[in-house]
């Protein structure tokens, strides 16, 4: 996957809780077989019905860091949410709270996902309404966002990563790679596993 | 292996999480038993036991293996089934829809080239995966499993840990056999008390949704005990644990005990014979010790449970069927507001409108929550010798051919076709209607299945989660209906 250590860019604010993954990708667009392409589908029912829709807005056509509502991510486990994002223009995303399985997903594919409370997510989305072509600095390295708020200010807030998380995105690697370093141990393992422990090999 | 080696097999004893005078939750033994490496700053690394596999979340994880160059390390631990594309009408027939077809000719293709054990439509062993896999007694307590379905956790209710991944952990699993896991928090929702007549471990699951919210347990295993739970058959297991995910679980489960072995017992890849006797003392262990320490515990009383349905977009907006419609301006948090404000406009819904005023155009009985033997059984008790409602449809999709095999040997098809409803072949159908059994835009459908996400059953499509039993009554009587209310009528 590729790295990432910082990003700046504009933001577009989705004020909605309990985003569910149905939302971000729906089902019919997941009989695809390829690893991209997914753009299409990105929010397709509220892009297509709802014309006020934010990012039908042409002042965050652009935007690449998403600011959502709590509980993002929830539902399916289609892996699609994070590629329909990535290839849609997004590299961030931005909530009080995400779903476990859509967080895990997207540390596999280099979308961040940086967890604010509530109330700091409010202050971002007025700024980012403020001035939509505000910029917007995630940066992974120092675990800080930072961004304008009019005047020379600025702010900068910070944001919680896992070591090992963060290392394994800044550097852009491999999951699989990095667990293969282990095979000794998963060998070991295997050899102690139950022997009556099912296989799914046809029995009749 | 001995009784006597269990002890020294688990691999927990290396780690301080592992110490053995420590009091453990269900989740934490099954997870600590599973735990290859362990070292600290990184996450810890985790054995597989079975590995399930459908056509949608696959296709790219075994291309990224054969660009890779690598191939399954253990194919016998991987089970692959169709079930999220497939047809439930002419399904010996190719499958109409190209883009479909192709995505079932990939999995095909590749349980083929790595060796897999598949499934396929026609095959008795095919059905939604969640279903299949406790059908044939793959599902078993202790272990871990995982599929890339967020409905894993349905095969927490045999006392597993069960989760749903992403497509490139599938990909780690099939290279691997192995995640990288950091262990979860802790949650207990004990259910004491009986049930009502006509209240259901649907109506359960969907209760303590409502009260958590439909992410209120993220990071979090759910164990689900207390008396209503092991009162439960193995079937409301199931129902109780697959809905996990929609209060947003890591996984669900509930300890193995008797109803469980016996479900077990005699199934294609149970343990037979010194084995049987062996696994049974096994999972006996399996048990929460007094002691161990929840992260968060949620308390409900069963007998004060009637019938629940959703009512907004999301499975955590659900009601008593007996109260109405919320009124958003009552609610004072400005995000809930708005998402409630949202959830009616898409459903179309008048705030203090009764739910049993809401008519509905199709029941859908099905899917890997409420698609299992049981669950058609309950409803066609309800409908032996009456007739839907003729302005309503009744679509019957039975988790597995298994499932539909035995429905068919008790005569159920009969009775929900001479009740007026549609008998089709196995799948997850309209749950999420990747195949053609969709809603049209505005119409609203009763359904015992688990999300009812915007658009999650057919484009504009308005969706009620129901239990079996509500489900039947509602095709009676063509409104959201309580089972309790069709006595007399």
């Amino acid at each position: 996957m590729d790295a990432f250590t910082t990003h700046t860019g504009t933001a577009a604010p989705l004020r909605r809780s309990a985003v569910d993954t149905d939302q971000i990708i729906p089902a019919e667009y997941l009989k695809r077989i390829t690893r991209t392409g997914f753009e299409d589908g990105l929010f397709v029912a509220w892009r297509t019905n709802e014309p006020n829709f934010v990012l039908n807005q042409p002042e965050y056509a652009d935007a690449s860091i998403l600011v959502a509502g709590p509980d993002f991510g929830t539902g399916s486990s289609r892996e699609h949410a994070v590629w329909a994002l990535l290839d849609g223009g997004f590299r961030v995303v931005i909530s009080s709270r995400f779903a476990d399985i859509f967080k895990n997903n997207s540390t596999k594919s280099g979308l961040l996902t940086v967890v604010m409370t509530q109330a700091e997510v409010e202050k971002l989305w007025a700024a980012i309404e403020t001035d939509p072509t505000m910029q917007v600095t995630v940066d992974l390295q120092a675990k800080e966002v930072t961004y304008s708020l009019g005047g020379g200010q600025s702010a900068t807030v910070p944001f919680e990563a896992d070591d090992y998380t963060r290392w394994r995105l800044l550097e852009g690697l491999d999951d699989v790679g990095l667990t293969e370093r282990h095979l000794d141990d998963i060998e070991a393992f295997e050899a102690r596993r139950r022997a009556w422990l099912p296989t799914a090999l046809p029995v009749r | 292996m001995h009784p006597a080696e269990w002890d020294s097999y688990s691999g927990i004893d290396q780690s301080p999480e592992g110490d053995e005078t420590v009091p453990k939750t269900l989740a934490e033994k099954v997870y600590d038993a599973h735990v290859v490496r362990r070292t600290d700053g990184e996450p810890d690394l985790l054995y597989i036991d079975l590995h399930l596999v459908h056509e949608v979340t696959s296709p790219q994880a075994f291309d990224g293996l054969r660009a890779a160059g690598r191939t399954v390390r253990r194919p016998e631990l991987t089970m692959a089934t169709e079930d999220h594309n497939v047809p439930t009408l002419d399904i010996l027939a190719p499958i109409a829809d190209p883009v479909s077809r192709a995505q079932v000719e990939a999995l095909r293709k590749n349980a083929a080239e790595f060796g897999i054990r598949l499934a396929p439509m026609g095959d008795r062993d095919q059905g939604i995966v969640h279903v299949i896999g406790p059908q044939l007694g793959l599902t078993q307590p202790g272990m871990t499993i995982v599929c890339g379905d967020s409905h894993t956790s349905t095969h927490g209710a045999f006392g597993a840990l069960a989760f749903g991944i992403g497509t490139s952990e599938v990909e780690h699993v099939l290279a691997t056999q192995t995640l990288p896991q950091y262990r979860p928090k802790q949650m207990s929702v004990t259910v004491d008390g009986e049930l009502a007549p006509g209240v259901s471990a649907k109506d359960i699951i969907l209760a303590v949704i409502a009260q958590i919210g439909t992410n209120g347990a993220a990071g979090h295993v759910i164990e689900y005990r207390g008396s209503a739970i092991e009162a439960l058959s193995m079937e409301a297991r199931m129902t109780i644990c697959n809905m996990s995910i929609e209060a947003g679980a890591k996984a669900g489960l509930i300890a193995p005990d008797r109803t469980t072995s016996d479900f077990l017992q005699g199934r294609p890849h149970a343990p037979q014979d010194a084995d049987w006797d062996a696994a049974v003392e096994y999972w006996s262990t399996l048990r929460t010790d007094d002691g161990a320490v929840f992260d968060a515990e949620i308390v409900l009383d069963a007998s004060s449970l009637t019938p629940f349905v959703t009512w907004g977009t999301n499975p955590g907006q659900g009601l008593p069927i007996s109260e109405r419609v919320p009124d958003p301006a009552q609610i004072a948090d400005e995000g809930e507001r708005r998402t409630a404000e949202q959830a009616l406009a898409y459903m179309g819904l008048t705030p203090g409108t009764p739910l049993t005023d809401i008519e509905v155009d199709t029941v859908f009985l099905g899917s890997c929550t409420n698609g299992r033997i049981e669950d058609l059984r309950v409803a066609a008790d309800l409908l032996r010798g009456k007739h839907i409602d003729p302005s309503t449809r009744m679509l019957v999709v039975p988790g597995s051919v298994g499932v539909k095999s035995q429905a068919e040997a008790e005569g159920l098809d009969k009775v929900f076709v001479e009740a007026g409803a549609e008998w089709r072949g196995a799948g997850c159908s309209m749950c999420l209607g990747m195949n053609p059994d969709q809603l049209k835009p505005g119409e609203r459908s009763a359904s015992t299945s688990n999300r009812n996400f915007q658009g999650r059953q057919g484009k504009g499509g308005r969706t009620h989660l129901v239990s079996p039993s509500v489900a039947a009554a509602t095709a009676l009587t063509g409104r959201l209906t309580a089972p309790a209310d069709l006595i007399g009528a």
